[in-house]
């Protein structure tokens, strides 16, 4: 191996001008050392008649010899006269193979955008997604309704794989969490209820807040988590890789392979993971009002038939299937907006998860006011 | 001349994917200097061996000699040192997608040494050039340029930092042929300036004819002929026979 150490350029002044030698074996690594020490010769000496003596070298990489073509193209600019000692066979070669492809003005910095450019650059490519995304849902729609007038071709092997893969697999992290949130949430209020001596309406409480609200929220932005940009993922490779081009050659299509089992697996899944994520939510919240309130569950689910209105179960379920329809078109819209590149995988998955959990929360909002203003 | 040196050896190796076994003892070496090709039907290993050298893959048992390291009980920084000696072209190229062709082949140089920007950039310049891309390619992406300018660019990025040996993967698979008859041109004048020994797994006939010095062909786990083209053609195998006969009329 080169040694860096023993690797130097060695300044002699002679009779009519300065003498420059290698010493060493330079490799690539160690390059600089010699381009380092060639900066400050080259102040004391710009105008000054240079030898390169290169007799001592047995190899020369082409780091080093670019180094020395360049010293040589800047002094013979300036008038300044240049000259080489002989040197070994291959040393010549490589000098020479240098001076043929050396390239010393390209570039490759990127082009400076201004800031007006940019602005109408981003500005076009956000109107540009919209109007993607605008064409993707309505490509959606015509496949959606079409499966229902030719429901034998409804992929529904894909979408029971779909149901057992993002539907039953996520049912145990949802009822856990949401068990833990009842918990959180009782626990909360029960101190507050209890300065009161209002023990018995924490069961109002819990019981409208998550069967209308908390249940479904979570529930969603779990899927979202989950499934979002597992969908998102998985399509873009697929794009990559050009798997979704050789369906289509095939005659497959991808929308009714691919988009609308997992479309339909989410929309048929959601209703019932909010079901269990109620569940979840009730027996944690029962739990702790046993614990802290002394509220047995008889006594609990007693008042909870009696206070919480059956309207607010089927609020919360109701806006499953709208999450479900969000959540995985984001997701699956983001896949197909990969391009050739592995980077925009994770910047749209990243996009597909942020977004949907944004849709779901601006979708809840809108759920909020349109059941309050009509009276539910 | 040192053109005996070895500078890999390979001696009695034995792969096992699970109980499957892929080479049953494989002996070869490759000289300096030399345009080294693994040759094979699909399925034979050619493409195992060659990851096994560049130590992608281990080996069950036997060893690999590469540049004075026994590979098989290499340490960790002797391996990362010998990583800055070879450069290594993949069939499917690998370019890194999300940076520029001038980037991929610079990122060695800006890990690895100390040069300055401007030095890294006429280094970039040079290799582009070398390869008979124009330096407008570099501010390119992976995804905008065509296969030839891919294959091109990669072996740019695999000879950035002046490697002793080359390691090429199917290099002419997917090029057309005057693509693929300009790389042979261009390894064999890349052999030429560059010292380099070249070690390649290939199924272009033409391409072995132009380029190869010495090959091994690699048939039924173990190999059947190692020698020059003349000497492989002697020898009485199925494969050798069906591979050179048929192909060449």
């Amino acid at each position: 191996m080169p040694n860096s150490r023993k690797v130097r350029l060695a300044v002699k002044y002679e009779e009519d001008f300065v003498r420059l030698k290698i010493l060493g074996d330079p490799g690539v690594e160690c390059v600089h050392v010699i381009a380092n020490e060639l900066q400050t010769a080259l102040k004391d000496l710009a105008s000054t008649t240079i030898m390169w003596d290169l007799s001592e070298l047995k190899q020369m990489d082409s780091a080093l010899a670019l180094l020395i073509v360049k010293d040589i193209q800047r002094a013979e600019n300036s008038d300044i006269e240049v000259l080489l000692t002989p040197m070994e066979n291959d040393v010549e070669k490589m000098l020479n193979m240098a001076k043929e492809h050396a390239h010393f003005d390209s570039s490759f910095e990127p082009k400076a955008i201004g800031f007006i450019e940019s602005v109408g650059t981003n500005s076009v490519r956000r109107f540009k997604d919209m109007g993607a995304f605008f064409g993707f849902f309505g490509q959606m729609s015509i496949i959606f309704f079409n499966s229902f007038y030719h429901l034998r071709h409804m992929r529904w092997k894909e979408t029971v794989f779909e149901i057992h893969e993002s539907g039953i697999k996520a049912l145990p992290i949802i009822a856990l969490t949401m068990f833990l949130i009842g918990v959180v949430v009782a626990y909360q209020s029960a101190s507050q209820l209890k300065i009161y001596g209002a023990n018995i309406f924490i069961v109002d409480m819990l019981g409208i807040s998550i069967l209308r609200e908390l249940a479904p929220m979570l529930a969603a932005i779990i899927i979202a988590g989950r499934s979002g940009s597992s969908y998102a993922a998985q399509i873009g490779v697929m794009k990559i890789t050009e798997e979704l081009d050789a369906m289509r050659t095939m005659g497959f299509d991808p929308y009714a392979f691919l988009v609308l089992p997992r479309m339909m697996a989410l929309m048929i899944m959601m209703p019932i993971l909010i079901f269990f994520a109620d569940i979840a939510g009730v027996i944690g919240g029962m739990l702790i009002a046993k614990v802290e309130l002394g509220l047995s569950p008889s006594l609990f689910l007693e008042r909870f038939v009696e206070v919480v209105k059956v309207k607010h179960f089927w609020i919360g379920i109701v806006k499953g299937p709208f999450f479900a329809l969000l959540i995985a078109t984001i997701g699956i819209y983001r896949g197909l907006q990969v391009k050739n590149d592995t980077q925009s995988i994770g910047f749209n998955t990243t996009k597909a998860v942020v977004e949907s959990i944004f849709a779901v929360i601006i979708c809840d909002a809108f759920f909020s006011i349109v059941f309050t203003n009509l009276g539910y | 001349m040192m053109q005996n040196k070895k500078i890999i050896e390979v001696q009695n190796v034995v792969t096992k994917f699970g109980k499957n076994l892929v080479h049953n003892g494989l002996n070869l070496h490759v000289n300096e200097g030399e345009i080294y090709g693994f040759l094979g039907p699909s399925g034979c290993g050619k493409s195992t061996l060659m990851r096994e050298i560049i130590m992608l893959e281990q080996i069950k048992s036997g060893s690999i000699e590469l540049l004075g390291h026994k590979i098989e009980k290499i340490r960790s920084r002797a391996a990362q040192k010998i990583r800055m000696q070879w450069g290594v072209l993949f069939q499917s190229n690998a370019l890194f997608t999300s940076l520029t062709v001038a980037e991929n082949i610079a990122l060695s140089l800006q890990e690895y040494t100390k040069l300055s920007p401007e030095e890294i950039k006429d280094i970039v310049a040079f290799k582009i050039d070398i390869v008979g891309l124009k330096q407008f390619d570099g501010t390119l992406y992976p995804s905008e340029i065509s296969g030839g300018m891919k294959k091109k660019a990669a072996l740019a990025r695999a000879l950035v930092m002046d490697p002793k040996i080359l390691f090429l993967d199917e290099p002419t698979s997917g090029l057309d042929p005057i693509s693929a008859r300009e790389f042979d041109t261009l390894i064999l004048k890349l052999r030429d300036l560059l010292n380099l020994s070249v070690v390649m797994v290939s199924h272009d006939l033409t391409s072995i004819n132009n380029t190869l010095d010495r090959m091994a062909v690699i048939d039924n786990k173990t190999i059947v002929a190692e020698g020059t083209l003349e000497e492989i053609k002697q020898i009485h195998s199925p494969f050798i026979e069906r591979f050179f006969n048929e192909g060449l009329r």
